[in-house]
This record gives structure tokens, C-alpha cells and sequence, in this order.
């Protein structure tokens, strides 16, 4: 099996829709031509024509608004924002159309549609170009909220998502675009969306994360399993929202601790949604408070001291030791 | 800036630029009769607002029927249209059962979205209707997205968008000027100028006099019409038809129109004077058809007849919106995802 980064795993992907599925349409800023800014549309317009993959004027609301009505036509729309921060100029388009067409039209309407967004800290971009923003859209009822952790999951994950009825934001990682490789079959296989995954099983702390984090949590759950003699179980999100509440309380009860960690600030964040289902649905399991380790409420930090703010192993050490105290 | 001014009711001659042509009688009072249906619609939707039997802000397009009627009139049931909150008329002139489209409103379980869409998100895609919409211009990239999708399986099919004055005002209606026409999209755009973006007034908010000249910068053909003539709507949006299905790209037609009822139910309507609205009420579309017609030969009893039929139909419509139940609490639930 060949051994690919996220980016040709996504790139490969792509390709297998468009090949398969005469109904997928690519496009966004410099994705034709150009093949993408981190090259994950890289030679698709070539291979497969102008009229399935295409540039679009720099119109963030416009782009997703035209996808929606191709959504409404019956084409299967896989739109690119460049940078998920540049989303915002299109947060009608995603949360009050897209994500309500179906509700509002009583099940007339439904948008099959998949917007694509790099976002993400460690690669030195300011401000919007690292900022998450899962929460924003985990809040507007009606898009599933997708972050993949690695090159393997993120084929599977966007085959689901492009063949799903509804809108789905997904969310890449950048700093998982070309860090790690992964065997990743080359035929067409999907990762069913809002189930998560447990990484690795254990019986004393749930440590939840996803994305590029799901990898510093997994060393520091490892350091501290090593150091300390635990076992600590690891949860990858996946879908981010809706949330898999049942792989999360199954775990919490089963353990007794939990920590959640992302990137994204703190406030009313993914990790306040999880420690506010594990509070409604396993409280009485909870032997420790659940503690979560995430960015401050601050905008995305300033990149020479990115490195300190941004969750890492240490910091997640700490804090899975801290949960661990008896 | 010049103070109030009452609108012009008819286009400046060397912005319209159509030779109109005469239908058939028979289409004539065909169209009179749909257009009657939707004033007798909003009319009996308003008194059911003032009898506290519907809930929210409605909108209702008394006295733009003609623009709603000719369009439909243009265009193929299997053309496709999105609209505004102010989109009764819209759905009525395609098609749309006048009984699904009040027990909608009035927000029971018998409506087109069981409920759930209300008076601002008129949907039938059985004909065409695609979807009103509650926000401003949202629906105008809509109508883009489902040109572009005809234009990339190369079928005939033809995208018309409308949006009143208030819509030139956001930013994406410029960013779907841009692509509509960079694209050559097989889209109408259809301006329904009643002058007032809600409740102001449109010479108090822009910074240009002549709507239709904003999309000229984007080099899109545009033109202004008399939105009150249902045969001047119809010529228009028929050649604008025919363009895009040929492969000519957009067009844009500013229709002036007039708002007579106010913006919601409910409206107190403390910007506009009596005499202007008495003004526009000799221009109002019923009366120009009306007339019409009787020019044309039609007899006043064929009319009478015609307006009797639908006083029927409507009261029909709103006993049976009124009998019908109201949706489960299930429904709260249900259509947020597929399941």
C-alpha cells in the first residue's frame, strides 16, 4: 500500500469522485490552474476538464451561495474556502442557507454540499489563516463539522462526506498536510461520519482531541501510560458536530476521568459541548473534575510564541497527570 | 440630497427599448385571472393578520402581481426561480395550490413545508420555485449556482432570481453580477422596484439614481421596464429567456412596481403620503389588464365571471388552511438532517 500525506490523500480522493461520480463539481480560489495553495486539487482540472473543476472569482459569499443552488440542481458541489478564517465572509451562505434549506422547506430541499477549508496553527500564517472555527459552524444546525487527523482518515472521511445528503464543512488541518504518512489503500472506501474513533483503549483517564492535536495527545497519553503505569484511552472526534455522544460516555464511564484538548480557544468551544454532555450523561462516573487544554480567548497567537500557546505535549502532560491524581 | 419625491410610474422611454407584443385574449384573461387569485390571496392573508390568525411578519406584493404573472408566463415549468420574502405571487403564478400556500402561512401542518417554511420561505420545486428566501439578496447566488449546474450539464434550463431595490445594496448580489456574467450564465435577474427598501425609501439610501445601471459596469445587458404591464413583463423576461438560452448570458430587468399594501402586515406606513399611493393606484396592474382587455374586446361579464370563480377558489383555500391541524410537536425534531 503506498504511503501518502493528507494532502494526496485528499488530492486522491477528489479524484475518485470525480471519476465515479459524474455529479461532483471542484472549485474555489486558484483550485483549477493552479491546482490549490497547498496543491490538494493538484492536476484534477487537467485530468478531468474545466467543466468539473474550476477557478472562481475571490467572492467567499458568492461561492458558497452559487454551490448551494448547485446542490439545489442535483450536482454534488465540493467547494474550497482558501482559509477557513475567510469563511466568515460567507457564514450566511454556510449556516442560514446551507444548513437550513432542509428544515425550512419541511424536507423539500436538501444540500448535498461539501465545503473544504485548510485551517490550523504550527505553520506560522497569522491570525485567519490558522484560526478554528469549528465552533461557529457546530452551532448553526443542519452541516456536520469535520476534522480529519491524518491521511488515512481523511480519504475515507471526505468520500463520506461528498456522498452525504446534507452540507458537510470540512475541516484540513494544515499542519497535518504533508507532516505524517500513512498507508492509505487506493481504492474508494468511507469512514462513516459522527462516529468517532478510539485510537487506543485504557482504563483509567478519556482523552478526547481531533485533528493535528490527536497526535500531541496521543504522545503526551503515551509519555505519561510509560512514566506513570496507566492506561489511558484516546478518543479522535472525527466529526466534530454532531457529536458521537456515545463513544465519548461509554469511555467516561467506563474510566472515570476525562480531558479534552483542541486548538481552538476556550469558550463555549467543542470541548465545553463534550464536558457538558459527559456532565448530563456519566457526572456520577466522574471521579476528578474534567479538565480541558485549549488556546486562550484570545485571537490566534502572534506566531513567535505560537509554539507555547498552542496545546502541547507538555501542557497536555500536566494536565492528564493533574486528572489522574487520585 | 432633493427632498420626497413621488415615484415615477412609467420607465424613462429610452430605457425601454421593447417592442411589446400583443398575446392572444385568451392568455390575456388567463393571466388576469392569476393575477386576481394573488390579490385576493394577500388580501384575504391581511385580514387574516388583523383577525390575529397568523403569527410573524408576512409580506404580501399587492399591486406587483404583473411581475410575478408575465414571468411565469415566460418561462418553463421546469425553468427554475428563487425569490424574496415577498414571494406569495411568486408561487401563486407558478402554480402552486393556493390552499397549501395560506395553511403554510398560517403556519399549519397542510403547507407546502408542513409548517415550517411560513410566509418568508416559499418553496414548490414541482414548479420551479426553488425557494424564497428571508434575507436579503441570499437567493440571488442561488439562481447563479442552478444557471452555472445548466449551463455545466449543458441542458436548456434557465435561472430567474428576483430581488427588490434594497438587494443592489449587498455585497453579494455584485459578487453573482460578477460570476453570472464572467460565466455568460443563463440567468434573468429581475428587479422589482416598489421603490421602498422596507420602509425607506430608495432615494434616501442610494448612492445612484437609475437601479438598472449597476450591473452595466459588469457588463450586463439591463433595461427598465413598466413591472404594472403583465405584457411588457412578459415581452421582457421572454427575450431575456431566449438569450440565456442561447447561450447570450445574463440579463437584468428593472421593473417599476409598486408596494400598495405596506411592507409587513401590520405596517403603519408612516412614510409615504395618501396622494402618492392614489397616484400609483391609477397604475396599478388589475386596472391596466382590466382595461386592456375591455379595449381588446373581452366583455365585462367574462371578467365578472372570471373574478367570481376565483372569490370561490380563495374562499375555499382559507376554509380549508383554517380547518386543517396544526403540525406535531414531532416536526421540531425532523428535516435538520436526513435520517
Amino acid at each position: 500500500m503506498p504511503k501518502w500525506t493528507m494532502v494526496q490523500a485528499i488530492n486522491q480522493a477528489l479524484a475518485l469522485e470525480l471519476e465515479q461520480d459524474r455529479r461532483v463539481r471542484i472549485f474555489g480560489e486558484d483550485v483549477g490552474r493552479n491546482g490549490g495553495v497547498f496543491r490538494v486539487t493538484d492536476g484534477l482540472q487537467e485530468r478531468f476538464g474545466e467543466d468539473r473543476v474550476f477557478d472562481t472569482p475571490l467572492a467567499e459569499a458568492g461561492i458558497i451561495g452559487v454551490a448551494v443552488g448547485m446542490a439545489l440542481y442535483g450536482l454534488r458541489p465540493v467547494a474550497e474556502i482558501q482559509f477557513a478564517g475567510f469563511a466568515h465572509l460567507a457564514f450566511h451562505q454556510v449556516a442560514a442557507q446551507a444548513a437550513r434549506l432542509r428544515y425550512r422547506s419541511g424536507g423539500e430541499h436538501h444540500v448535498p454540499l461539501v465545503i473544504r477549508a485548510p485551517f490550523g496553527g504550527g505553520v506560522r500564517t497569522p491570525e485567519l489563516h490558522s484560526d478554528s472555527v469549528e465552533a461557529f459552524y457546530a452551532h448553526a444546525e443542519g452541516i456536520k463539522v469535520v476534522i480529519p487527523s491524518g491521511p488515512y482518515e481523511a480519504k475515507g472521511l471526505l468520500h463520506a462526506a461528498i456522498q452525504d445528503p446534507d452540507p458537510v464543512f470540512f475541516l484540513e488541518h494544515m499542519k497535518l498536510y504533508r507532516s505524517l504518512r500513512e498507508e492509505v489503500p487506493e481504492e474508494r472506501y468511507t469512514i462513516p461520519l459522527m462516529e468517532a474513533r478510539v485510537v487506543q483503549p485504557g482504563n483509567d483517564l478519556t482523552a478526547i482531541a481531533y485533528g493535528a492535536l490527536l497526535h500531541t495527545t496521543l504522545a503526551a497519553a503515551r509519555q505519561v501510560e510509560k512514566e506513570d503505569g496507566v492506561s489511558i484511552e484516546v478518543i479522535d472526534l472525527r466529526t466534530v458536530h454532531p457529536l458521537d455522544e456515545e463513544t465519548v460516555v461509554a469511555s467516561v464511564n467506563r474510566t472515570g476521568r476525562a480531558l479534552v484538548v483542541h486548538e481552538d480557544s476556550r469558550a463555549a468551544s467543542i470541548a465545553a459541548e463534550v464536558i457538558a454532555v459527559i456532565n448530563e450523561r456519566a457526572l456520577y462516573a466522574l471521579l476528578k473534575p474534567v479538565r480541558r487544554v485549549t488556546c486562550p480567548d484570545t485571537p490566534f497567537p502572534l506566531p513567535a510564541v505560537e509554539d507555547v500557546i498552542v496545546p502541547h505535549q507538555e501542557r497536555i502532560v500536566r494536565a492528564l497527570r493533574e486528572t489522574l491524581e487520585p | 440630497m432633493s427632498a420626497s419625491i413621488s415615484p415615477q410610474i412609467l420607465p424613462s422611454e429610452a430605457e425601454t427599448r421593447l417592442e411589446v407584443q400583443p398575446l392572444p385574449l385568451d392568455r390575456l384573461q388567463q393571466m388576469y385571472r392569476t393575477m386576481f387569485l394573488i390579490r385576493r390571496v394577500e388580501e384575504s392573508l391581511l385580514q387574516a393578520a388583523e383577525e390575529g390568525k397568523i403569527g410573524g411578519a408576512m409580506h404580501t406584493a399587492i399591486g406587483m402581481e404583473a411581475n410575478a404573472v408575465g414571468a411565469a408566463h415566460a418561462t418553463r415549468p421546469d425553468d427554475y426561480v428563487t425569490c424574496t420574502y415577498r414571494g406569495h405571487h411568486h408561487a401563486l403564478a407558478r402554480g402552486m395550490d393556493p390552499g397549501q400556500a395560506i395553511a403554510e402561512v398560517m403556519g399549519r401542518a397542510t403547507g407546502f413545508a408542513k409548517g415550517k417554511g411560513g410566509s418568508m420561505h416559499f418553496v414548490d420545486p414541482e414548479h420551479g420555485l426553488m425557494g424564497a428566501n428571508g434575507v436579503v439578496a441570499a437567493q440571488v447566488p442561488h439562481a447563479a449556482g442552478m444557471a452555472l449546474a445548466a449551463q455545466l450539464r449543458g441542458e436548456d434550463r434557465v435561472a430567474l432570481t428576483f430581488f427588490g431595490d434594497g438587494a443592489l445594496y449587498q455585497g453579494v448580489m455584485h459578487e453573482t453580477f460578477n460570476m453570472a456574467a464572467k460565466w455568460k450564465l443563463p440567468i434573468v435577474f429581475y428587479l422589482e422596484n416598489n421603490r421602498y427598501s422596507e420602509m425607506t425609501p430608495i432615494w434616501r439610501t442610494s448612492s445612484v439614481e437609475a437601479l438598472y445601471r449597476f450591473p452595466r459596469a459588469y457588463g450586463i445587458e439591463s433595461m427598465q421596464i413598466d413591472g404594472n404591464d403583465v405584457e411588457v413583463v412578459y415581452t421582457a423576461v421572454a427575450q431575456a429567456v431566449e438569450r440565456a438560452r442561447a447561450g447570450e448570458g445574463p440579463t437584468f430587468i428593472e421593473a417599476l412596481t409598486y408596494r400598495l399594501a405596506g411592507h409587513m402586515a401590520g405596517d403603519l406606513e408612516t412614510y409615504r403620503t395618501e396622494e402618492e399611493k392614489a397616484l400609483q393606484r391609477q397604475h396599478e396592474p388589475l386596472m391596466v389588464l382590466r382595461n386592456k382587455l375591455l379595449e381588446r374586446g373581452a366583455r365585462p361579464e367574462e371578467l365578472e365571471a372570471i373574478q367570481a370563480q376565483v372569490e370561490e377558489e380563495v374562499q375555499a383555500a382559507v376554509a380549508f388552511a383554517e380547518e386543517s391541524p396544526w403540525p406535531d410537536i414531532a416536526q421540531a425534531y425532523t428535516d435538520v438532517f436526513y435520517l
